[in-house]
């Protein structure tokens, strides 16, 4: 195969271009571009609460969850899975994670296989619950890539909203397949 | 039916409805006839398609639609066109150095623990997946779309082989349940309506036969596939970029069925097309910011999936597959076809794919790359969907790796005169053109001879059945004088 | 400004059925002072069979081509497809497509817009670029490319007296012409001509304007089947027309 390739091959003259960023920084600011390209693909933002506790709301809505899966320890679920097999998670309701890092551009979170605990959880649970630490946004994709998470570890997705679907007469329908919505707190455990 | 405007993956949405009639009462019109090797017709498929207005009608507004979206996304980038130039030239660079990049890919994958196999067409992919299978004893398998594992007819393979294929994303599985190849590399089954989905879905899954609205059926295939994806051993993936420098596979999706089929699973095994690959991780950057807004108007897919190794206790697989491409980069004219990163966007603003439907090209790729990459897999078979264009060259324009699709068009159309496969009333015809055309003589005689009796031709005789301009449209009126005639009579005046 | 020798090239469509776009252009050109001629054995540029794939059958087409049109100092042409034919896609010698120019090219580029003379068409009109205008002569950028807009053709009506110019939607969507595309594929052509011609009439033109006569023909060969009220003219007519006519 890699003999009829080298047989094949045109002639190398085009030069491999060198990366840029164009990076820009959006008018008001990347948390301001996250939160409306977020919107924009679906996703739910909840805010901090006041100080002393910030992560008020995240609590709320785990105890009005049903089965709920935590890797985040200052916000506890009702169900340990540590290495637990995936199809076990079949029936979890919330999952809390807390994302690498965040794209402003697109209203991305940034999930690596040790944030997922378990990688199914991220698609098997009904909802996210996604912590973003403000101070990890990056302002488009090209600085994204440029981060070490691509090149550690198994896995990585960049989550944008929920898992959505426009298959039938383009009718836009959220958890088609996946969670079926994806929350995002601007907040440091 | 109500119908409200929503929150859109693809930005600002909203649900078209059809004009006219209750689209219940209109079946949808089926693809172009395969009769082994002859060439394919797409004109009577598409004569076909357009007798269907609600289908017809539906099928263009989604599809227009989704090219405005592509606009309003990309207008707003101000690199825009470095950004597809940036795309063509990364693209060109890898495929010229294809062999050592995928020996890299391979080498970084392997290190990673994932299992790297080379299949040179279609049976070896296949045998190589019924091998996996076999090993871990599994009768059944879920799998996200994949336009490559339509290439190899995979799906047909692993049933005589005993196998169930579960497709996992919704228009695949709409498509695969009624027996229908995908009409469209993103929206599998765009050219369908709701009423059509509902039938195929009370059929197979026993929804309810009276009830057609999306969510109740997009729910409804969600619980039916959920318990087969909880079961399967095996999930199978496709590949939009495979990363040499680190190794990934990246696979995007909205509905995140992919992530499900590759994670739920113990064996995860990735089906992709050796020009999938790009040299660096930062590469991505450039790729994926063209990807869905050019294909859907969307700034990225739902989900953007970076697999380099095996989930915790699992198994990861990679077949590298051949099936022509080898072959492909070795002509001239065409082998920058293989740049193209299936985004559809060439479909979505073809006007003659809107208004004939992707099945009516009766091959794996339909649209304007269709026309310049099927006819690499059977020449005479894919003989006339060259001339299934106007040359009018948006498809070009969209393309975010600028393959110069609507001049390889035309490309196709030379092989194919100089093969002899163009059918032989177009033969005789041009070389009665060119005698014509090339004889001052002649061709005076029959300009002014026209101009002598087409004022004077009865309606009947002019608008007979062999006269295909005349189905649609009137001929103009000739003005009883060419512009020669008066050109020369001017002349002749002091 | 020299005065030049233009050899005027009317394609075989024009020279049948449109006598007075070729006459329009034609006067505009004799009236900006150039000595224009119209070489009498001259037929057509090879792009029915050229676009149809068959190479060798262009050969003695644009043999003769040459024999008509060599002594010239400049080439026009009221056609875009032709021009474009003959400029990217035809074996001709590069001495002659350097010199073959698109009228309204011609006009924008090398006349430039201030030397035309005066004209006066009091109607609403609305644009068609041909695909070829649009993306291959740079009439205008196409609308998929993000890049700065300008256009020749709007350059040029913008100098007509009374003209307004209204939108039509979709503008640049193909009109299904496509020269044997129009009988290869007739059903998918006449839909589009019939969709096109549907657009035009909901802009609330009077008038639809282009720089191809073969896009005219299609859709106006669509609109009177289908009883759509429109007239077509192309740009040399109105640019042709006398400010005294009014």
């Amino acid at each position: 195969m890699l003999a009829a390739i080298r047989r094949n091959r045109p002639a190398a003259t085009t030069v491999l271009p060198e990366l840029q960023s164009f990076a820009t920084l959006p008018p008001d600011g990347l948390q301001a571009e996250f939160r409306r390209r977020l919107a924009q693909m679906g996703g739910k933002l909840i805010e901090p609460g006041p100080e002393p506790d910030r992560l008020a709301p995240a609590r709320r809505m785990i105890a009005e969850a049903g089965i709920t899966c935590s890797m985040v320890p200052q916000l506890p679920g009702n169900r340990a899975f540590d290495r637990a097999e995936p199809a076990s998670l079949h029936d979890v309701d919330l999952a809390v994670l807390q994302a690498s890092f965040a794209v402003a551009e697109t209203g991305s979170v940034a999930l690596r296989a040790a944030d997922l605990g378990v990688n199914a959880l991220g698609y098997l649970a009904q909802r996210l619950l996604v912590l973003v630490d403000p101070a990890t946004i990056v302002e488009n994709l090209h600085l994204a890539y440029s981060r070490p998470e691509f090149h550690d570890g198994h896995y990585l997705v960049l989550q944008t909203g929920p898992s959505a679907t426009a298959d039938i007469e383009g009718v836009l329908i959220h958890g088609a397949q996946g969670v079926r919505a994806l929350t995002v707190l601007l907040a440091i455990p | 039916m109500k119908r409200v405007r929503v929150d859109h993956a693809e930005g600002r949405s909203h649900p078209i409805a059809p004009d006219g009639a209750d689209p219940a009462r209109e079946p949808q019109p089926r693809g172009a006839v395969i009769r082994g090797r002859r060439p394919v017709d797409h004109a009577e498929a598409a004569e076909r398609f357009l007798a269907a207005p609600d289908h017809l009608s539906f099928h263009d507004k989604r599809l227009w639609d989704l090219r405005e979206k592509r606009d309003r996304e990309s207008h707003g980038i101000p690199e825009w066109e470095q950004l597809r130039q940036l795309a063509s030239d990364i693209k060109e660079y890898a495929l010229t150095r294809l062999d050592d990049l995928l020996e890299e890919f391979e080498r970084n994958a392997t290190a990673n623990g994932v299992v790297v196999h080379w299949a040179r067409d279609a049976a070896e992919h296949n045998r190589i997946v019924t091998d996996i299978l076999r090993t871990h004893g599994a009768t059944e398998l879920v799998k996200s779309k994949s336009m490559l594992t339509e290439e190899c007819g995979l799906r047909d393979h692993l049933q005589e082989a005993g196998v169930s294929v579960i497709e996992t994303d919704l228009g695949e599985r709409i498509q695969q349940l009624d027996n229908e190849d995908p009409s469209h590399v993103v929206v599998p089954a765009v050219h369908k309506l709701r009423s059509d989905v509902a039938a195929v879905f009370a059929r197979t899954i026993g929804t309810d036969p009276g009830r057609d609205d999306p969510a109740y059926l997009a729910e409804s295939q969600r619980m039916s596939n959920r318990p087969l994806i909880l079961d399967a051993r095996v999930g199978m993936t496709g590949a939009n970029f495979l990363v040499a420098d680190s190794g990934a596979v990246v696979v995007c999706t909205n509905e995140g069925n992919a992530d499900l089929c590759a994670s739920v699973p113990a064996v995860h095994i990735v089906s992709a097309g050796i020009e999938k690959i790009v040299p660096r991780t930062g590469d991505l950057g450039v790729f994926i910011r063209l990807l869905s807004r050019s294909a859907l108007g969307s700034p990225i897919t739902q989900y953007t999936s970076h697999f380099r190794g095996p989930r915790a206790g699992g198994e990861m697989h990679v077949i590298l597959v051949d099936n022509g491409r080898s072959e492909r980069l070795g002509a001239e004219e065409f082998w920058t076809s293989l740049k193209c990163i299936r985004c559809g966007a060439c479909m979505n603003t073809c006007p003659v794919y809107r208004r004939s439907g992707g099945l009516s090209y009766g091959a794996t790729y339909a649209g304007p790359i269709g026309l310049i990459i099927d006819p690499s897999f059977n020449r005479r078979k894919y003989s006339l969907l060259p001339y299934a264009s106007t040359l009018n060259g948006s498809c070009t324009a969209v393309c975010p790796v600028k393959i110069n699709i609507h001049e390889q068009i035309l490309s196709w159309r030379r092989v194919m005169a100089e093969h002899h496969e163009p059918s032989m009333t177009k033969q005789i015809s041009m070389k009665g053109a060119s005698a014509l055309l090339s004889r001052p003589s002649a061709y005076r005689a029959a300009v002014d001879g026209a101009n002598a009796v087409l004022p004077h031709m009865p309606r009947f005789a002019l608008y007979n059945p062999a006269n295909a301009w005349g189905k649609g449209r009137e001929i103009p009126q000739a003005p009883g004088q060419s512009f020669h005639a008066w050109f020369k009579a001017r002349r002749r005046k002091p | 400004m020299i005065a030049m020798r233009i050899g005027l090239f009317i394609p075989c469509f024009i020279d049948l059925f449109y006598r007075d776009v070729g006459i329009a252009t034609l006067e505009l050109l004799e009236r900006l002072g150039h000595a224009v001629d119209y070489p009498a054995d001259q037929t057509c540029c090879g792009q029915p069979m050229g676009n149809a794939g068959f190479v060798a059958e262009c050969r003695a087409v644009e043999a003769l081509f040459v024999r008509n049109f060599d002594e010239y100092d400049a080439i026009v042409c009221p056609s875009a497809s032709c021009v474009h034919h003959v400029r990217h896609k035809s074996a001709l010698p590069d001495a002659i497509r350097a010199r073959t120019f698109e009228l309204v090219e011609f006009l924008h580029d090398v006349i430039g817009v201030d030397a035309l003379p005066p004209a006066f068409f009091p109607h609403r009109v609305t644009l068609h670029n041909s695909c070829t205008a649009l993306r291959s002569l740079d009439h205008e950028p196409a609308p998929e490319l993000n890049v700065p807009f300008f256009s020749k053709p709007r350059a040029l009506l913008a100098r007509v007296g009374g003209l307004e110019i209204v939108e039509t939607e979709r503008a640049d969507e193909c009109c299904g012409f496509g020269g044997t595309f129009s009988v290869s594929e007739a059903a998918v052509s006449a839909r589009m001509g019939q969709d096109k011609a549907t657009r035009q009439a909901a802009s609330g033109a009077e008038y639809v304007v282009s720089a191809d006569m073969s896009c005219l023909m299609h859709q106006g060969g669509s609109a009177a089947r289908h009883g759509i009220d429109m007239r077509y003219v192309h740009i040399a007519q109105i640019l042709n027309t006398k400010a005294v006519d009014a």
